[in-house]
């Protein structure tokens, strides 16, 4: 630790998805003090959603809203010296710095910034000599080779950590662009970089991990989506996003900023905590190995929840590829059905239509029939339906690889309102969309495979 | 469980001095997914009551509970620090991600699902906890500020 090591960084959460509040953003840089922002723009899905805008336009394949967005507040993050960590940049962090160098020089902040990016985590040109060199990719849950389902891969990304972000922070980058990066590295990132810490400080770089899982949903951890007495969580309208004030010691306060609605207490982060848990003891990333837990969580203030006492252990020797391949095609159609009798006129039209599907010999891998007010949910522990319900909405759903039997599926959910059970409506929307499924493909690879293609590129706006 | 089972649970219950409440009053949850696991974290509101649920919200009872929704096995792992039980129920989500065909596909709401299942407390608990987790009567979402 060096002279100029800071007593306490405040790291804020912008962006917990792909689609988020757009403005949290600007709340975070405009209310008060920080020294980072993470902005959170991947899920499993979406790099395969970014591929396919990749193949129709090679300069495409990253959050076009991560863009507009700094051309607001890059001058704003300039003049207070606030750094930017995002995975915007998708399947094309390139595309991505690029257009952010363009948004910068719009924004008058040419000259007094440099943009950052991390690539090389993508690894799906390279899938072929993979597996050609011997590495299987087999399906963690399945046990099959990836051989089997090579010619329908879309995307192929490895979960990269925290390191290539710091080296990028080292040379200077006031905003650093990656494709797939965990969502934890965004926020413990600049911790490492701030604190001068190293993946073998385990306990350090652990307590990293469990701010940067509290950071990654945005206002899950503040109110949102909170079911603690959530009819008395205040200013929802304004919900403040999580802001991280992390200590060199391994201990950190979650916060946010004052006069902000919705709120942080032991609860709300607990919940947050739990979400998307595995086995806790064993939550693993390409750093360190955290035990979730030894979380050790405290009240010091209104809004103000100190965590304390994480635990860490050694990174394993392999990293998380996140591979989409096509699994063929589904479609999902509904109809509202009306009192007296809804949910019984809705079941009689929903075998009404498996017959017409069974008559026309379409086949598909599944079909599925729920009750969306009733069942849809909770499924068969809510028992059977009252006579009185007011109104049900059918949702039939299919799914199959043959995509023309799918496309003949949303031709027969119409007609159902002429030639069914009554009391109907709820058909304005028209005709189901079609939709390619981009089935999940998780697998591990050793690191000495990926590390070494991992580079660091700073510029200057 | 069939009536005449459930009479009898019921009149065991009483003259052991418990009843039966369902874990929304004891507990918050959110749930999340992986694939085709759907994650439940069971949060006590009072510490004096992470006991109960470690004793009586086993693996074998929750998939007990669950019944057909969920197809494979449950596992349950427990963080006392945060008065919680972290559940992975496997086999839950119709394939998962995009290939599923759920309303939910992904798990968001299993964890209410699991707020409906049924313990038994001492009476005193079920006391002490009525209404907890559920909107406060005569609340209006006028209130909501």
């Amino acid at each position: 630790m060096s002279d100029t090591t800071p007593d306490v960084i405040r790291i804020a959460s912008g962006q917990g998805f792909w689609g988020d509040d757009l403005d949290a953003p600007v709340r975070q840089v405009e209310g008060g003090p920080i020294d980072y922002l993470m902005l959170d723009y991947l899920a499993e899905v979406t790099m395969s959603i970014m591929q396919k805008q990749r193949d129709r336009d090679p300069g495409a394949g990253y959050a076009r809203d991560f863009v507009e967005l700094m051309e607001r507040i890059f001058p704003a993050c300039v003049e207070k010296g606030i750094r930017v960590v995002t995975n915007a940049g998708g399947v094309n962090p390139e595309g991505c710095a690029t257009a952010l160098v363009e948004a910068g020089r719009r924004s008058g902040v040419a000259g007094r910034a440099r943009v950052g990016r991390v690539e090389g985590d993508d690894i799906l040109d390279r899938l072929g000599a993979l597996i050609a060199e011997g590495h299987a990719l087999t399906n963690m849950e399945t046990g099959e080779p990836l051989e089997a389902v090579l010619d329908q891969v879309r995307s192929a990304n490895v979960y990269i950590g925290a390191e290539p972000i710091v080296e990028a922070l080292a040379q200077g980058a006031d905003v650093i662009v990656t494709g797939r990066s965990t969502d934890t590295a965004l926020t413990y990132a600049p911790m490492m970089h701030a604190f001068g810490w190293t993946r073998d400080d385990h306990d350090r770089v652990a307590t990293g991990v469990v701010a940067g899982h509290i950071n990654e949903c945005g206002a899950q951890s503040t109110g949102g989506n909170c079911l603690i007495d959530w009819w008395s969580a205040p200013d929802m309208a304004n919900v403040g996003f999580p802001i991280i004030e992390a200590n060199p010691d391994g201990t950190f306060v979650v916060t946010k900023h004052p006069g902000s609605g919705g709120r942080v207490t032991r609860e709300t982060l607990a919940e947050q905590i739990l979400y998307e848990m595995g086995d806790p003891s064993e939550y693993i990333t390409p750093d360190v190995v955290a035990d979730f837990t030894t979380i050790q969580v405290e009240e010091v203030g209104a809004d103000r929840v100190k965590v304390s006492g994480v635990r860490g252990g050694p990174r394993t020797d392999f990293l998380k590829v996140s591979i989409a391949y096509s699994g063929g095609w589904k479609a999902t159609g509904t109809l509202t059905y009306v009192w007296p009798d809804a949910a019984a006129k809705a079941r009689a039209a929903a075998r009404i239509l498996r017959e017409r599907l069974d008559r026309l010999g379409l086949e598909f891998d599944a079909v599925r029939i729920e009750l969306v007010g009733w069942d849809s949910t909770h499924g068969p522990l809510v028992g059977e339906p009252p006579a009185d319900l007011p109104e049900v909405q059918l949702r039939v759903g299919v799914r199959g690889q043959d995509r023309a039997a799918v496309e003949r599926f949303t031709r027969e959910i119409a007609p159902l309102v002429l030639t069914g059970p009554p009391s109907v409506t709820g058909f304005a929307g028209g005709r189901p969309r079609v939709q390619e499924i981009m089935a999940y493909w998780p697998a591990l690879i050793r690191r000495e495979a990926v590390e070494p293609h991992l580079t660091v590129h700073v510029e200057e706006v | 469980m069939t009536d005449a089972h459930a009479a009898t649970d019921a009149a065991a219950a009483h003259a052991a001095g418990t009843v039966r409440i369902p874990l929304v009053h004891l507990a918050h949850a959110r749930s999340g997914d992986k694939g085709d696991t759907a994650n439940v974290g069971l949060i006590a509101y009072d510490p004096a009551h992470f006991d109960l649920l470690r004793e009586a919200v086993t693996a074998e009872a929750v998939k007990a509970h669950f019944g057909e929704m969920v197809r494979g096995e449950v596992e349950r792992f427990e963080l006392p620090n945060l008065r919680a039980l972290n559940f992975l129920l496997h086999g839950a989500l119709d394939g998962g991600g995009t290939i599923s065909l759920m309303n939910d596909a992904q798990g968001k709401v299993f964890s209410t699902a699991l707020l409906r299942m049924e313990i038994e407390v001492p009476a005193a608990v079920a006391e002490a906890v009525a209404g907890q987790g559920r909107v406060p009567e005569g609340w209006s979402h006028e209130a909501y500020r």
